[in-house]
């Protein structure tokens, strides 16, 4: 599925050097778990993103590993300090291949 | 009561098969803990797991995980057909070590989380959640 996947992240636009900020990411996925069955009992095969990573100017914040048992749109809330300005990435690895990738400047205040 | 060859066999054979169908269910959790840990002891505190106690919906029950120090945490839900649900691993820039997602759960059941302190110690929590509509599509 690399069709109407949209990550959506929101971070501050400016934080204080060293202070904690919180991110929340979510990106529109159908996550199909693999266990479902379709009308004529056939097993919906396994589609989900399995892998998420948030870094910071390159330095490394959340690396989290995604089972079937995360749901629909998966969401990830978390805290990661900002030391300098720069940008935060983040990436989807998707179980067909497809890497989803966005990013978000910040600014000292 | 004299047992044939056959008789006595298939007799055996039933009873393994008793003894293995009940622990079969919760196996997979405790070898997924086993992996993760590598054995080691689970002290029961410096982790912390919220979760509902009653999750209307099992297709998407807000959770969150937070271990102070803990280089990963692992979640579980025991009562799901695969146990694993996320591990985080947190690094050098995270501010804490907590986070919140949304999980599956297909019906009452615990969910744990095993959290690897950064001595190297490993910590678990747990938390019963009742579930109205399981979300695994059963």
């Amino acid at each position: 599925m690399a069709s109407g996947v949209k990550p959506r992240v929101k971070v501050p636009k400016t934080a204080a050097a060293g202070e904690a900020v919180t991110i929340k990411t979510l990106i529109s996925h159908q996550m199909e778990s693999g266990q479902r069955k379709d009308k004529e009992g056939n097993v919906i095969p396994r589609s989900i993103i399995n892998r998420f990573t948030c870094a910071f100017n390159g330095q490394m914040v959340a690396d989290v590993t995604i089972e079937p048992a995360v749901s629909t749109n998966p969401y990830f809330q978390f805290e990661a300090t900002v030391p300098e300005a720069g940008e935060f990435a983040f990436t989807w690895y998707d179980d067909d291949g497809s890497v989803y990738e966005t990013s978000k400047a910040i600014k000292i205040a | 009561m004299e047992f044939s060859r056959r008789e006595t066999l298939a007799l055996g054979l039933g009873a393994a098969v008793m003894t293995v169908l009940p622990f079969r269910v919760n196996a997979s959790a405790e070898d997924r803990i086993a992996e993760f840990t590598g054995g080691a002891d689970l002290a029961d505190t410096g982790v912390e797991l919220t979760a509902p106690e009653i999750a209307e919906n099992g297709n998407t029950v807000p959770i969150s995980v937070s271990a102070p120090g803990a280089t990963a945490i692992m979640v579980l839900a025991t009562g799901n057909p695969t146990p694993g649900v996320a591990t985080f691993n947190f690094g050098p820039l995270a501010a804490s070590q907590a986070a919140a997602t949304r999980i599956r759960l297909a019906g009452t059941q615990d969910v744990v989380a095993i959290a690897k302190l950064a001595d190297g110690s490993f910590a678990k929590a747990s938390a019963a959640v009742k579930v109205t509509i399981g979300g695994c599509g059963g």
